[in-house]
């Protein structure tokens, strides 16, 4: 098995399944003779052409609305954000057309669609730049929401959003993009909201996803030499989220951490809190802990930069707390 | 502090006359490849649309149902001739005030009138609604209610016609406030970079709800497809005949070259905006000079005055009409509110997916 990085795994995915099915078709802004923002979409457009691999003005909700309509009409597009932080001038497109239009047509029109790019902040890049939007889409009816965190996981879930007959938002992070790991040459899919226990641990779960994967693991490394073995699930999908897989791993640890890098508020990690406040209560051994990032939009300055990034010593403190060690 | 007209930013005043129509056209039917026998068919068509939808505002009056309603009444010409002249797969897709489309296109009376009242059976199951009418079937694809938004729907139904090669082209309707949108302008560029086989119709009926035309929109609205390079044009949208006739060399040409079209169609609607408009932006004068060259009263003149018809046999289609709308009401009125595990029904195609509870 070949290393590969996350953005070889991405466009193995699509590589692969736009070879199959003449449907799929890709555009985005420079995407085909750029090659792609990120060299994502590198040599695609070499292999499938300027029918299939496609380079659009700058018009967020142009290109996504015509990719719904291709969609209701027998194309399978993905359409690739620079940023999901651009998505946003287009979002009209995703929450009132891809997200609605087959119900408001009582099941008349299916809109099978990826929209995928990187989410989150990569950096001092801003406020605009920076934006975590999985609690966000993940909030709308109609559609469902990815977000791998390592390539093996990236080209598996890819591969079953692009196949998915439903409008799929597929997360990625230019941090990630380099990342290696071994991923197989070979066909296989990760099925949708299905979550994956990447460490076992008895004394504390950590729930964490995307880029935000990566600083558990740290934590864990951390926290294992003072003896505790934290249990990390990355739900892979956010929508729908394998909740099931939290609440039976709580059942064992009976604490639980989570770490999202969205804001607080109505976050993905209030929902996951609500769930298990409601479904392990009488297994909760301490009250559930989150790290997030916080209420303000990302600053600039590296200092507060930083202080506004999650990390591994929260992390490690949000465990102590439920575990009683502070 | 006194109001000064001059320091007012968007133009003010009451407008008479929001929209002038070009003349009609003086060909007659056999002219424009029309047959004696599609007139009365023709008539039936756009009779249907202004008496469903006079008997849809006296059930809304009626508190038979809920929601907006925004009624096409003044504009069945458009309708009309758009199906007259496209075939029957090429695609449709439209604003909110699409009752006269659908069922220009053939959805049933019953679907549509029962799609109003949430029903079942309506055209989209109930989920719809009045703004919402789907008739996938017949290539009517909705039926959209944010302002501008479905403009880039109908290139990519266009984009997909285009890359399966299948000879369709897309019709895509929106009323004279869309112009103001980003979506326009976004899908306008992409629509001509692309070549794309969209037929871009601005239904200029005057107002944007309350808004003349004038006082929402610099310049001439067809003039907005230069910018692009696109072909563009002006018809007349009060007269049947003359919008078959445009629209025969406009879905032609776009047909043969591939390529988008921008077409203003002057129009004018009598009712109001919804239901709750009284209508008080606009003289009564103009009102009147519209009634006085109704679409449909036209179209009966000109029948009769040609001969392919005689008054009595067109009052017998009126007569079929009524009972028809009527029937349509009992259909409504008789059917079955949807399930309520329909709720989550068509969320997504999914069979198996679990919802969040
Ligand atoms: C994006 C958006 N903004 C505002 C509205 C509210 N609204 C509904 S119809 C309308 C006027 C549109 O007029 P026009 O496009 O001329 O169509 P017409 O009603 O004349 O058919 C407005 C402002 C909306 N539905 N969508
Ligand atoms: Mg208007």
């Amino acid at each position: 098995m070949a290393e590969k990085q996350f953005r070889d795994a991405i466009r193995e995915a699509m590589v692969e399944e736009m070879r199959k099915d003449d449907s799929i078709i890709i555009m985005g802004e420079e995407v085909a003779e750029y090659n792609g923002a990120y060299k994502v979409t590198q040599g695609m457009y070499d292999e499938f052409g300027g029918k299939r691999v496609i380079d659009t003005p700058i018009s967020e909700l142009g290109f996504a609305g015509i990719g719904v309509g291709a969609a209701m009409n027998g194309l399978r597009p993905i359409i690739e954000f620079m940023t999901f932080n651009f998505a946003v001038v287009g979002l009209d497109q995703i929450i009132n057309n891809a997200a609605k239009i087959r119900y408001m047509s009582g099941g008349q029109i299916s809109i099978p669609i990826v929209f995928r790019g990187p989410n989150a902040s990569a950096g001092q890049l801003g406020a605009t730049h920076s934006v975590a939007f999985e609690s966000m889409y993940a909030h709308l009816p109609g559609l469902k929401v990815m977000y791998p965190s390592e390539p093996y996981d990236a080209k598996g879930m890819l591969k079953t959003a692009i196949r998915d007959n439903d409008p799929v938002i597929f997360l990625e992070s230019e941090q990630m993009y380099g990342m290696k790991q071994e991923v197989p040459d070979e066909e296989y899919t990760i099925p949708l909201g299905v979550g994956k226990i990447k460490r076992e641990g008895s004394d504390v779960t950590i729930v964490a996803h995307g880029k935000m994967y990566h600083i558990a693991q740290q934590a864990a490394k951390e926290l294992a030499k003072d003896g505790i073995e934290a249990e990390i699930i990355d739900p892979r999908s956010m929508k729908p989220f394998d909740f099931k897989m939290v609440i039976e791993s709580i059942k064992k640890t009976n604490r639980c951490v989570i770490v999202d890098e969205s804001h607080p508020f109505a976050g993905m990690a209030s929902e996951i809190g609500f769930i298990i406040q409601r479904d392990a209560f009488d297994y909760l051994d301490a009250p559930v802990q989150r790290v997030t990032i916080p209420d303000a939009p990302a600053p600039f300055a590296k200092n507060l930069f930083d202080l506004w990034l999650p990390d591994a010593k929260q992390v490690i403190d949000a465990v102590k707390t439920v575990t009683y060690r502070n | 502090m006194a109001k000064k007209a001059d320091e007012a930013f968007t133009p003010t005043g009451m407008v008479y006359k929001s929209t002038s129509l070009p003349k009609p056209t003086r060909k007659k039917h056999k002219t424009l490849g029309l047959k004696d026998e599609q007139l009365p068919e023709i008539f039936r068509n756009m009779y249907l649309q202004r008496r469903f939808e006079e008997r849809a505002a006296q059930m809304y009056q009626k508190g038979k149902f809920g929601g907006f309603l925004h009624l096409y009444i003044g504009q069945e010409a458009v309708s009309a001739a758009t199906v007259t002249v496209l075939n029957d797969d090429d695609d449709i897709i439209s604003a909110y005030r699409v009752h006269g489309m659908a069922l220009a296109r053939g959805t049933s009376p019953g679907a549509c009138m029962a799609e109003l009242f949430g029903k079942a059976t309506g055209c989209s199951k109930g989920k719809g609604g009045s703004m919402h009418f789907f008739d996938v079937e017949r290539h009517f694809w909705g039926g959209h209610a944010i302002v501008g938004a479905h403009i880039p729907l109908g290139a990519g139904l266009a984009m997909a016609n285009k890359y399966q090669k299948n000879g369709r082209v897309a019709i895509c309707f929106f009323g004279d406030g869309a112009v103001d949108q980003g979506s326009l302008n976004e899908t306008f560029n992409m629509a001509q970079l692309w070549k794309l086989p969209v037929i871009f119709v601005v239904e200029n009926n005057g107002y944007s709800m309350g808004t003349a035309v004038e006082r929402h929109s610099a310049g001439q609205l067809h003039k907005r497809g230069e910018a692009y390079d696109m072909k563009n044009g002006v018809a007349n949208g009060m007269d049947f005949l003359s919008m078959v006739e445009t629209l025969n060399d406009v879905v032609k040409e776009v047909r043969e070259t591939n390529e988008p079209y921008f077409l203003e169609v002057k129009t004018y609607r009598y009712r109001g905006h919804s239901m709750s408009d009284p209508g008080n932006y606009r003289t009564k004068e103009e009102l009147e000079e519209f009634r006085s060259f109704d679409p449909i009263e036209r179209m009966k003149d000109y029948i009769i005055k040609e001969k392919v018809a005689t008054k009595e046999q067109l009052d017998e289609i009126v007569e079929e009409v009524e009972q028809e709308v009527l029937d349509a009401i009992d259909f409504a009125e008789n059917s079955d509110f949807p399930e309520e595990s329909e709720l989550f029904e068509h969320v997504y195609t999914q069979e198996d997916f679990p919802f969040h509870k």
